[in-house]
């Protein structure tokens, strides 16, 4: 076959396609921290995120959160078709803040939790799940 | 309202002044998460609690936002100062409107 100027655009264009994927997955759990964050900067350290290595049933993974003197604490799972988790908002009676739940995982990924804190900025800590049976049906 | 809702909170009965307890909450619920497909292909449409909200004589503990990606029968473990006696209030909402309510009581020493 020859390789005519309309192949090449061809071409070209599934290679900007195949290009863009991954870059899209990435962003799915990005989009959601931007919007929680208003775009400010995340740091590390001072929020603790506890997760099992691995999860044979992807269905109901225990997973807890804890951040001393956070206001609020957004948890994501960057592989699940919709990345939002939970979102805990602490009110002033809350002794610690920190709380525990069982959320569904669809496949082997990472689960992040940002934190706010009481002083406007932003926390981050991520835990590396493996899976073993999806959880989202399907 | 979705079939066979029943919310279930594990409160100690008494506590000290100013002592933070442990609180556990769970209610049945199948939080349809809307990505299932029935024997058919078709899609089942989302149905779920949204949010779950703590009081405490009317000052708030925890308020939690809910997605999908919250297990069946969804369930949270938190810890809740207690400065006087009084009664914890937990609320759940579901996508349909309907809301669940409990109360249990606490006696401080």
């Amino acid at each position: 076959m020859r390789l005519t100027r309309r192949h090449a655009m061809a071409i070209g264009a599934s290679a900007v396609v195949v290009a863009g994927l991954p870059i899209r997955a990435l962003a799915a759990g990005d989009d959601d921290i931007t919007a929680f964050t208003g775009g400010a900067d995340v740091g590390e350290g001072g929020i603790t995120l506890t997760a099992p290595e691995i999860a044979e049933n992807g269905n109901t993974v225990p997973i807890e959160v804890s951040a001393e003197g956070a206001s609020e604490i957004l948890v994501l799972a960057t592989g699940n078709p919709v990345p939002a988790v939970a979102t805990f908002k602490f009110g002033p009676l809350a002794a610690s803040q920190a709380a525990s739940t069982r959320i569904r995982l669809a496949k082997t990924q990472d689960v992040v939790a940002v934190a706010k804190m009481a002083d406007g900025s932003f926390v981050k800590a991520s835990a590396s799940v493996k899976v073993t049976i999806g959880g989202c049906g399907g | 309202m979705a079939k066979g809702v029943k919310p279930r909170v594990k409160v100690p009965k008494t506590a000290a002044a100013g002592d933070s307890i442990t609180i556990k909450t769970l209610i049945s619920h199948k939080m349809e998460s809307g990505q299932r497909k029935d024997k058919e292909g078709n899609l089942i449409p989302r149905s779920i609690i949204n949010r779950f909200t703590c009081d405490f004589n009317g000052e708030n503990v925890i308020d939690v936002t809910l997605e999908p990606a919250i297990s069946t029968n969804p369930f949270f473990e938190f810890e809740a100062k207690v400065p006087e006696s009084g009664d914890f209030a937990f609320t759940w909402y579901d996508d349909d409107g309907s809301v669940y309510e409990t109360s249990k009581s606490i006696t401080v020493e």
